[in-house]
């Protein structure tokens, strides 16, 4: 018995050892692609460090919470445009998760009307979902010039392919029963999904696409660095230009509006999940 | 046909309001708040709308050109081999940018998660301060955290990989901790009873259970990465997204259908292997993921 359980144990760690090689090899393989170098990392990371330094003191030497007025100097024009920010990634969610709700439902596999349709729709939602939305943005931004309309439609593809996909895999799991007797009282199709099928995964639907909202705040933020409107846009003069309290100012009102907004949409989401699991 | 009906009695109906009283309220004024709440949220959108530009005629000119910008798409050309090799050569960096990234992020990971667990670090303020650096790490987008390491390393792919790691490290520490919260307390108790120190038990009493969720949650992110990889080269930051960028501004869209085709084939091939390396660590159960 003893011989079986060392025999036991050398294949599990043969097994191991055999895993952590082949790791050990994409390792390298990649650290020779990325052209990884230690030695400068090492050499100038006190580059980071005084990056970091930097961005809170002022031009006076002081750092920046002695002087808030100095360092939030553009308070009006940044808020202005972080308003922005949200209401870009607001109306790309919105008008993303209608689109992948419309969608999803000839995407799944228990409901789609034709498998052609379906494979079309799958298709589609993951071109969407591959690409950043900076990339869409990119290319909008040529069709529609600069501003925040190209940053509204690239999140809102971006978030009509992820919502999409996590859209069907639900509705791929409700209850067939209520959509039989929809089916079987006569209704078409719009109607078999309307009542069928829209009142069991609705709230689902809401609670993924809240979480995306607040995906979409972050993602939203950058999108300036395009010219597709928003706080990104300073950001990236900021940074560019080395305005470095602009650089901390500017990323703390970011981070503390998603901060609120995860905040918001968690409480959010708990009641509707309570809810749920009450009824 | 005959409609069969049972003889609904005036004075029954009249009990069962006194005694039901609230099914009998009409829909419209049970789910007042929900109403308004819709209500709400759609002033909102139209009111986003109207102020970004959608009431504008440049919304149809844009349509039209965006047509036009697709049709210049095709065929898909990268115009010579040469090109061909050299786009290829990036989408591999970007690939290589992606799972380093990812690797260093958990490597960093697991330590700070391990402070950030409630019950593996009783300390209140390191678990504190824990949570919220990575919540800071994870707030900044990965592209300023590119531009902040390129400062330091220089242009190219390096920055990349250290981006994706700095921002990664705040999600992994989030979930890493979050899965050693959630994992089965009994193993630990087992090694503390046997006199094991707290080094033995979070080796044999936490990790041996969590460490295929977060293999599995690494793998995940490795496929997500390789997405959000596609666009650190717009900054400069190595891969093809820099060749994408270019592509996209001086208007040769062959080259860019080329590209766009190149990262779909890439991203559905690392797809397919890390679904099946998850589903091999942990079964079809399903791994919550933020």
């Amino acid at each position: 018995m003893e011989r079986g359980y060392r025999d036991a144990v050398r294949a599990k760690r043969a097994r191991a050892a055999l895993v952590a090689a082949c790791i050990g090899v994409c390792i390298l393989v990649s650290a020779v692609s990325a052209e990884v170098d230690v030695v400068k990392l090492f050499a100038n990371i006190d580059k980071f460090t005084s990056y970091l330094g930097r961005i809170f003191v002022l031009e006076n030497g002081r750092p920046v919470w002695t002087d808030p007025v100095e360092w939030y100097w553009g308070l009006g024009r940044w808020l202005s445009l972080l308003l922005e920010t949200v209401l870009i990634a607001y109306v790309g969610t919105a008008l993303g998760a209608i689109g992948g709700t419309l969608l999803a439902f000839l995407a799944a596999a228990n409901l789609s009307p034709q498998p052609v349709v379906r494979a079309v729709t799958r298709r589609y939602f993951e071109l969407c979902r591959t690409f950043p939305e900076l990339v869409f943005a990119l290319i909008f931004v040529i069709a529609f010039g600069l501003g925040p309309l190209p940053g509204v439609l690239a999140v809102a593809i971006h978030t009509m392919g992820a919502l999409g996909k996590l859209f069907f895999e639900v509705t791929e799991n409700i209850d067939m029963k209520p959509v039989e007797g929809v089916a079987a009282s006569g209704a078409g199709w719009p109607v078999m999904v309307r009542f069928g099928a829209l009142p069991q995964v609705l709230s689902n639907f809401v609670s993924y696409a809240l979480l995306r909202f607040e995906i979409n705040v972050r993602g939203a933020s950058i999108l300036g660095f395009v010219g597709a409107g928003g706080i990104g846009q300073d950001l990236i003069e900021a940074i560019r230009k080395f305005y470095y309290t602009d650089v901390s100012a500017i990323l703390l009102l970011i981070i503390a509006t998603v901060a609120i907004i995860d905040f918001v949409t968690e409480w959010i989401r708990h009641r509707l999940i309570g809810e749920q699991g009450a009824a | 046909m005959t409609e069969i009906r049972e003889p609904v009695d005036a004075t029954a109906v009249a009990a069962m309001r006194q005694r039901y009283p609230e099914v009998f309220v009409p829909g419209w004024r049970r789910n007042r708040a929900l109403i308004a709440a819709y209500i709400g949220l759609g002033a909102l959108l139209i009111y986003g709308l109207a102020t970004l530009g959608f009431a504008n005629p440049r919304l149809f000119d844009g349509i039209g050109k965006l047509g036009s910008l697709f049709a210049m798409m095709l065929p898909p050309d990268p115009g010579s081999v040469h090109r061909a090799v050299i786009y290829l050569k990036a989408l591999g960096e970007t690939l290589a940018i992606a799972f380093l990234g990812t690797m260093l992020a958990a490597v960093l990971g697991l330590p700070v998660a391990l402070l950030a667990a409630r019950n593996v670090t009783a300390n209140r303020i390191v678990h504190f301060l824990s949570r919220r650096s990575l919540d800071t790490l994870r707030g900044v987008d990965v592209l300023v955290w590119a531009l902040i390491w390129i400062n330091v390393v220089g242009l190219g792919p390096f920055a990349g990989v250290l981006a994706l790691m700095t921002s990664d490290l705040g999600t992994f520490g989030k979930l890493f901790s979050e899965a050693i919260e959630a994992s089965d307390k009994r193993p630990v108790e087992g090694v503390v009873s046997t006199g094991g120190g707290s080094l033995h038990r979070i080796r044999f009493g936490i990790l041996p259970g969590v460490l295929p969720v977060m293999a599995s949650q690494v793998l995940y992110y490795i496929e997500s990465n390789t997405r959000s990889a596609t666009i650190i080269g717009i900054v400069g930051a190595g891969g093809i997204g820099l060749h994408l960028a270019e592509q996209i501004r001086v208007l040769e869209f062959q080259h860019v259908a080329f590209i766009v085709i190149l990262i779909l084939v890439a991203v559905a091939a690392i797809d397919w292997i890390s679904t099946r390396l998850r589903l091999a660590l942990i079964g079809s159960r399903r791994v919550e993921m933020a």
